[in-house]
């Protein structure tokens, strides 16, 4: 009972999609800000999934249909699943499980999967060119990432987001030290892939594939995903708050807020990038200021 | 169900379509994403498959090679939707009217496939921004 309740109504999905919404506003109102416009009002969020819900799903003739609605489900229930792990870990109310920093991170890779999974199902050429590029992209920014994840936990000698939060407790946080700068200017920058944002939005590319991966899906599934995004764009910084910050309410909302904003101006300031040099950027750059990272935490800088 | 149907009101997402126009019409149409009239600010929004639009917006005189096309999306996009003909040529076929190769208007077009189609019309050559708005709220009206 208790479970069911974090699940699906505290840190579960009641909490945090209406805070993923609340995020996606604001990521779009500061958008049109920094671009002197008016922007949507507060509640567009909402709207936008009402609406979605309220239309006709069209599923496409070549695709099983049993397929198609379980994809988006599949997608929803898991990203709901992670960040009530990590958010009972973050609030003290469950003690966790060894491990459970990894299975959130792989919590939150499955909407990729069933993204993945869609795309390839619709038939559409403009979908399966996404499925490439959102192949590619998943394999891109796990290496850096995943790297980071086993830094962090050896440093702490714990598998558990109680472990990385109670070191942190004792021995400050993570960020104030050059190898968490490091990891936290990384894993910015691939948490801003994994969310599919800006210059790393190839998969759905508006403006060439005409959405490319999601161009199939349509009404109440259209919604399942989105409502997913948000929550990942809730999650995500979370999970990097815990990762560098531990606990300590105030800063680890500041710090959310500053993720949020940095995440909001790498999308206005960059165009979009090429598969590529998406890849080479990822599994060159970053990847090597990982290990930097990882090695200057071995030294214990 | 109500608050469904009044969130339709509040999010329109708008598929952008051009069947033979002389090209004007589309560029006055990104007059609006822009700082003076920012459609963003009552949710509309532009998207790139007309899988997720609420709102076809056709700009052209259909001719006979844009016909199965026009028809094509409009079959592809979910209902409720709202076809907005713009300009004079989507009402009317405008100056192209009587061509050899012009089949006829966005309306006769679409009547012909689907007689209940909910169609607002925004004259002009090319229409002024604001008339466009004025259309599409007109529009949420008949829905
Ligand atoms: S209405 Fe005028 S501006 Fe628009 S497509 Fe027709 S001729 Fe061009």
């Amino acid at each position: 009972m208790k479970l069911l309740f974090y699940y699906l109504i505290f840190p579960g999905f009641v909490f945090s999609s209406f805070i993923g919404l609340i995020i996606s506003w604001l990521d779009r109102k500061i958008s049109a800000r920094i671009q002197w416009r008016e922007g949507p009002p507060w509640f567009q969020g909402f709207a936008d999934i009402g609406k979605l819900l309220y239309k006709e799903v069209i599923i496409p003739k070549e695709a099983s249909s049993l397929g198609f609605v379980l994809g988006p489900l599949f997608a929803l229930a898991s990203v709901c699943l992670g960040v009530t792990i990590l958010l009972t870990g973050y609030f003290k109310l469950s003690e966790g499980f060894i491990g459970d920093i990894i299975v959130v991170w792989y919590l939150f890779t499955i909407p990729s999967i069933a993204i993945i999974y869609i795309g390839s199902l619709s038939g559409n050429p403009l979908s399966s060119v996404g499925v490439s590029r959102e192949i590619k992209l998943l394999l891109s920014y796990e290496l850096p990432m995943v790297i980071l994840i086993v830094m962090i936990t050896s440093k702490v000698r714990g598998f558990s987001i109680k472990s990385i939060m109670d070191w942190q407790i004792i021995n400050g946080p993570n960020l104030f030290n050059w190898y968490g700068i490091i990891g936290f200017i990384v894993s910015v920058i691939c948490i801003q892939a994994k969310l599919g944002r800006v210059p790393f939005d190839l998969p759905e590319a508006e403006t060439e594939l005409g959405s490319g991966i999601l161009l199939e899906l349509s009404g109440s599934l259209l919604a399942l995903y989105e409502l997913s995004k948000a929550i990942m764009l809730f999650g995500l910084p979370m999970f990097l708050v815990i990762l560098f910050w531990g606990r300590g309410i105030l800063g680890g909302i500041l710090l959310y807020l500053l993720i949020v904003f940095l995440l909001i101006l790498i999308k206005n300031t960059n165009p979009r990038l090429r598969i590529d040099q998406v890849m080479r950027y990822f599994w060159g750059w970053l990847t090597g200021a990982s290990i930097l990272a990882g090695i200057l935490a071995y030294l214990g800088v | 169900m109500n608050i469904l149907k009044k969130s339709f009101k509040k999010s329109i997402w708008v598929f952008h379509l051009s069947t033979a126009a002389c090209n004007n019409c589309d560029i006055e149409v990104l007059e609006l994403l822009t700082p003076r009239y920012d459609v963003e600010r009552f949710g509309i929004k532009l998207v790139g498959s007309p899988r997720h639009a609420d709102a076809l917006l056709v700009c052209g005189s259909v001719n006979a090679h844009a016909k199965p096309r026009l028809i094509e999306v409009y079959r592809q996009t979910p209902k409720p939707c709202l076809v907005i003909a713009f300009g004079s040529c989507g009402c009317s076929s405008g100056i192209f009217r009587g061509s050899y190769s012009v089949v006829g208007p966005v309306d006769k077009v679409l009547k012909e496939v689907d007689p209940e189609v909910k169609i607002v019309y925004v004259p002009g050559c090319p229409p002024k921004p604001e008339a466009m708005i004025e259309g599409i709220i007109m529009g949420l009206g008949a829905i």
